[in-house]
């Protein structure tokens, strides 16, 4: 016990923390944005796998990190704008849509793997980029802070900009408020008119963008190649967190920060001799228990509701008789 | 008459959906492969030009029926759980568990296993039923929870309760010969799990098609409302269709382990779930079409191996086509248009008809 | 000043399946003054200002703005014309603020993010020029009904209006939100707007408008000064029915009491009371109609008796057992069958066939089962005899029943609901939107099933429907009975119309004969 205490209040495991973090937090604002226009959907996953495999790609083909985030984002771009088409013009299934296109983007990117490396495994011998880590002058030399803070990848700190570009986007520009609008009462978008469709694939793309970003990291960033499969249900548990999170930039960073805290100390657990099995599963469950909280929250609250509305009307009997 | 057409319609549609995929299929294969014409022969013909690979594509097939069914059932309900992936796991694992600790006569044994396989594919679609049910989290995201979950619970059970260290890899023990699934046909691997599977499809068919519980399912599954309103209890429903799916997605995680291999073996997820998902779409979940759709899979599957040994393009290219083929199929107004047309033809054509007459 | 603004010349909207929604209605309003367009549910009323909206096209007939013919073809051009619309289902945003909600779409810009401080004042601006007394930054989820209607209103000033169409508004506020509601209609008046008020309630008509046009049946009955009519003269225009419908039936023959209701009210989710102590019973052998401008609490009593909401206070006794803790199927065995008026949420499963459908609420007794299974011939025996019996026109009964007419379908929910022998069935709204053939074969249904010892409950606002199928009769208004009357046939619609329009209201002694079982 003492052992885990003293690896968890440690800079490392903070800064852990926050480097296992960055793709939740990415995606989980990817996933508020599509919440609050209307359209959430499934297929985070596969647009995360597709901006990896895509990133690494562009960045090994030409040497150049910027253009394999474009590429990246371009691979995002495309499940998502496939999810659009197929949703939105066609009327199909947000769901099932979404397990065809995760199920898609793993096949396919494995299919485009084994051609380019001959491997089904990882893109080892491509010679893909990273993404800088940042050294922030000054911080960097303050002691446990600078430990803390300083020295992540450039995605990680790019990643706390976009929530606050989220609160911005969603809160304070004409867009938001229109992505709102569509999301909560789109008769009430068209009739004052708002295009409501052309709105739905503006959230899409802006959210696959953020998504994308995630997936460039893990290719990018949190490791230095693409393997099969590598978002490993990330996509799902940014969901999740903004769920938790209530589908407000703060809150859904926080539940992003809590899940990634389980993975780190998963990993600090690992290394201290106990089944890394059980330790690996531990993030997946603290989301089930998550989800199962918030479920529970909401139908309290809402039980509170309509018992103080059967209140109000005995009180009126009362009154009348 | 309009029905006719929806039929014809619905035909239409996945019919062209296939061909869509198989022209993507062959399409890419032009463009990566060096010999184009061979590696498209490998790809439709290669599955037929041995014993042992027809029997492949049996035993391809074989666990598809079981999950399939299982999603049949969830998905009836209109329940997006898919757990079954996880289910089949778990279930390979605690069959493998009774195959290697218990001693129990032939026979017996395997039902044994398949009881237990049963039992945790049960435990791990009722989770997000639970969480459903009890604290109305949507089980979309909760069962990819559970898939992790049971993928790192069953690793843990096999490398640390049941591991062979003799066995060079990571492994089981070696299941007890009771246990094991015997080879039907000698020479094509394919095992007595076909005759299994083929049972449970049957008797999935009926309960869901010919029992009261199978109508109330899809009842439940098609308007919850009003299955309410005609006094359907909805909750017990979504908990059973979930609870029979998962026992069958277990069931189909003992069957393969127990006719296919001699150990536990598996390191990562086996994707059988979603095989079972996607073929439970393409059969808009009517058992009666799961064997075609399942052996279609299991077929362009088998293509796909085959081609893979004999040329460069990578078996992949089979979960590529599955995956177009549903994200049309489930495209509601993909050929809707025509469809609209040819329905206002024929009312028109009625309408002639009658003044006519 | 009386001059007119806005004409809707011979107006004729045929909708395509057939219903005649509006016949050559003439409207004209003048510019600054406060007009009432009243008629019944379905009188064509809510089809007019949708066509004056823009959101439906009409075939025939010219609208003149200022005396030049214009175009409506959708709302955004309505807007821009300065007709605005107050629609009954709010088109707000719940988790946005007042001044989001009122500049969606025309959101006021600084350096490219929206200008939230510059919203506010304009909603500041325009609540206080109007004198509408809302806060700008309150969400408008956490505002009252009433608050949330006059965010609709200065919605509509926001951008121009200067012509107001308020369909129904007062339907959902408290007496004292109407009265606030008044005093600012009436000031936007002083200032020069125009405002359209569609509404049942002929005293608020009388107190706030200063003309009206009655429509009936999709056409113009009169448009007249409103100190010059009564609101007996109005509920004449309104109320009246087109035909005597033939029903063949002998006098009812009450027998034991298999309904009772007792003291039931009922607060709604918005906080409205919509039950009021409602009493009333049902002997076998008698149908008891409830007639009423709907909205009045019709739906909610059905609802609570079918089992379907358990939410409210009071007491329902069918066949001496309280049925609050019954689910719906204890209270179908319980022998109760029910019709709801929401044939497409409740009453099918669209995707289902027509067997499907007939068979929902028995398909799990004893005499359908053959071992495991169900007993497939059994049931097909029965659902071919239903469908004849019920002459349900389909291809056959493995037909997915969205593909039947609106008529077809409710007979395939008559022939389930009943055929289960109930002791009691309710029917709500049984005829809506179906062909006259199918609603004359399901009122004479109605009447076999009371002659064979049913106890019925109707509810329809087909006021023919009610007063000629009916045995007894109760008339329902803003939740409460304003009268009941033991013999249907001795009551004339003209009376009713009062009852219903809430001009009269009974004394609880003649009313409460309506629950006691002698």
């Amino acid at each position: 016990m003492d052992k885990i205490l003293t690896a968890i209040f440690t800079p490392a495991f903070l800064f852990s923390v926050i480097r296992v973090s960055t793709p939740l937090i990415l995606g989980s604002m990817a996933a508020l944005i599509c919440n609050r226009g209307g359209m959430l959907h499934i297929a985070f996953e596969g647009i995360m796998l597709s901006a990896a495999f895509f990133g690494m790609l562009i960045s090994a083909l030409t040497q150049n990190v910027l253009l394999g985030i474009i590429g990246a984002i371009l691979g995002g771009l495309l499940i998502s704008m496939m999810l659009g088409y197929f949703n939105l013009v066609l009327n199909s299934d947000k769901t099932l849509t979404g397990i065809a296109l995760n199920t898609f983007a793993s096949a396919g990117t494995i299919f485009a793997l084994y051609l380019l490396v001959q491997d089904k495994g990882t893109s080892n011998s491509l010679p893909s980029l990273t993404v800088p880590n940042i050294a922030i002058p000054i911080i960097k030399d303050i002691p446990i802070l600078g430990e803390i803070i300083s020295g992540h990848n450039l995605l990680t700190y790019i990643a706390f900009i976009t929530v606050f570009l989220t609160y911005i986007i969603i809160f304070r520009t004409p867009l938001g408020l229109r992505i709102r609008t569509v999301g909560e009462n789109p008769n009430a978008a068209a009739s004052v008119g708002i295009n409501v469709l052309k709105v739905r694939f503006i959230t899409l793309a802006i959210s696959a963008v953020i998504a994308s970003l995630a997936g460039a990291y893990m290719s990018m960033g949190y490791l230095s190649w693409f393997s099969r499969d590598m978002i490993a249900g990330r996509g799902f548990m940014s969901i999740a967190a903004q769920n938790l999170g209530a589908a407000l930039p703060l809150p859904s960073l926080l539940a992003s920060l809590a899940f990634g805290a389980v993975t780190a100390l998963a990993n600090v657990l690992q290394t201290l001799n106990m089944p890394s099995e059980i330790i690996q599963a531990m993030p997946y469950v603290a989301t089930l228990i998550g989800l199962g909280v918030f479920g529970y929250v909401g139908k309290v609250s809402n039980r509170k509701r309509s018992k103080a509305v059967l209140g109000s009307a005995k009180m009126r009997e009362g009154g009348n008789a | 008459m309009n029905r006719n057409i929806e039929k014809q319609f619905q035909i239409l549609r996945t019919l062209l959906a296939v061909a869509i995929a198989i022209a993507v299929a062959f399409t890419i294969i032009c463009f990566i492969s060096d010999n184009p014409i061979e590696t498209i022969k490998s790809f439709v013909l290669g599955p037929l030009t041995s014993k042992r690979k027809i029997g492949n594509i049996i035993t391809n097939l074989t666990p598809m029926l079981f999950v399939g069914a299982g999603v049949c059932l969830i998905f009836s309900a209109n329940q997006t759980n898919m757990a079954v992936e996880g289910g089949f796991f778990v279930g390979a694992m605690f069959a493998s568990v009774v195959a290697t600790c218990v001693k129990l006569p032939t026979g017996i044994h395997v039902i044994a296993c398949l009881i237990a396989g049963g039992i945790a594919g049960a435990m791990a679609c009722l989770i997000p039923a639970f969480l459903f049910v009890k604290f109305n989290a949507k089980p979309v995201v909760s069962s990819i929870m559970v898939n992790n979950m049971c993928l790192f619970v069953a690793l843990f059970v096999i490398n640390h309760l049941i591991r062979d260290p003799a066995a060079g890899f990571l492994a089981s023990y070696k299941f007890a010969k009771t246990s094991r699934i015997g080879e039907m046909i000698p020479g094509t691997g394919i095992h007595y799990g076909i005759l299994i599977g083929i049972t449970v499809l049957i008797i999935t068919f009926l309960y869901l098609n010919k029992s009261k519980a199978g109508y109330e399912i899809r009842t439940v599954g098609r308007n919850v409302e009003f299955a309410r309103y005609s006094g359907i209890n909805v909750n017990s429903v979504i908990i059973k269709a979930q609870l029979l799916g998962g026992i069958l997605a277990g069931m189909g995680g003992a069957v393969e382990v127990l006719g296919m291999y001699k150990r536990f073996q598996y390191q990562s997820l086996t994707n059988h779930g979603f095989d079972g998902i996607m073929i439970g779409i393409m059969a808009n979940y009517n058992p009666k079409m799961l064997p075609l759709a399942a052996l279609f899979l299991a077929y362009i599957r088998a293509g796909a191996d085959s081609m893979q040994r004999t040329s460069d393009v990578p078996v992949e290219l089979a979960n590529i086509m599955i995956a177009v083929i549903v994200i049309m199929i489930v495209a509601e107004k993909f050929l809707y248009k025509m469809k609209h047309k040819r329905i206002v033809a024929a009312a028109q054509k009625k309408l002639e008809e009658k003044e006519a007459a | 000043m009386e001059q007119n603004i806005l004409v809707m010349e011979n107006i004729t909207k045929v909708y395509s399946n057939g219903f005649v929604a509006n016949k050559n209605v003439n409207f004209s309003i003048h510019e600054g003054e406060i007009h009432a367009l009243v008629g019944e549910n379905g009188a064509g009323k809510s089809t007019l200002m949708k066509i004056l909206f823009g959101s439906e096209k009409p075939d025939e007939g010219r609208i003149l703005l200022r005396g030049q013919e214009i175009h409506i073809d959708n709302p955004t051009v309505a807007i821009n014309y300065g007709i605005g619309m107050v629609h009954q289902h709010f088109m707000l945003v719940p988790s946005l603020t007042v001044a989001d909600n009122l500049v969606i779409g025309m959101e006021p810009k600084k350096n490219g993010l929206y200008d939230v401080a510059k919203a506010e004042e304009i909603a500041r601006e325009v609540s206080e020029k109007y004198n509408f007394k809302v806060d700008s930054k309150t969400r408008v989820r956490d505002l009252s009904v009433g608050m949330k209607q006059k965010v609709e209103i200065l919605k509509a000033l926001v951008r121009g209006a200067k012509i107001l169409i308020l369909d129904e508004p007062t339907a959902v506020l408290t007496p004292q939100e109407t009265k606030e509601l008044f005093v600012e209609l009436k000031h936007l008046k002083e200032q020069g707007y125009t405002v359209v008020f569609i509404s049942h309630k002929l005293n608020e008509v009388k107190e706030l408008c200063d003309r009206i046009t009655v429509l009936r049946a999709g056409k113009t009955i009169g448009t007249k000064e409103i100190e010059n009519v009564t609101e007996q003269d109005i509920s004449r225009m309104m109320v009246g029915r087109d035909v005597r419908l033939d029903i063949d039936k002998n006098k009812a023959v009450p027998k034991e009491t298999v309904l009772k209701v007792s003291h039931v009210n009922k607060v709604n989710s918005l906080g409205k009371q919509v039950l009021n102590d409602v009493s009333f019973h049902i002997p076998r052998g008698v149908i008891l109609g409830i007639a009423g401008v709907e909205g009045n609490g019709q739906s909610e009593i059905s609802e609570i008796i079918a089992g379907m909401d358990q939410n409210f206070v009071g007491n329902v006794m069918v066949n001496g057992k309280e049925t609050r803790n019954m689910t719906v199927r204890q209270l179908r065995e319980n022998g109760v069958a029910h019709i709801s008026e929401d044939r497409m949420t409740y009453g099918i499963v669209g995707d289902g066939s027509i067997a499907e459908n007939m068979i929902s609420d028995r398909y799990y007794k004893k005499e359908f089962q053959k071992g495991v299974l169900l007993n497939q011939k059994k049931i097909d025996n029965l659902v071919n005899d239903l469908i004849g019996r019920f002459n349900v026109k389909c291809d056959g009964k493995d037909q997915p029943i969205r593909m039947l007419s609106g008529g077809n379908m409710q007979k395939v929910v008559a022939a389930r609901e009943f055929t289960s022998k109930a002791d009691l069935i309710v029917a709500n709204q049984p005829t809506r939107g179906i062909d006259i053939g199918a609603s004359m074969f399901l009122r004479n249904k109605l009447v076999e099933l009371r002659d064979a010892g049913a106890a019925i409950l109707l509810i329809s606002a087909d006021l023919s429907e009610v007063m000629d199928v009916s045995d007894r009769l109760i008339v329902m208004n803003e939740g409460k009975i304003s009268a009941y009357f033991e013999d249907a046939s001795q009551v004339t619609e003209e009376e009713m119309g009062l009852y219903m329009l809430g001009i009269k209201q009974m004394t609880p002694d003649e009313i409460r004969r309506a629950s006691s079982d002698e």
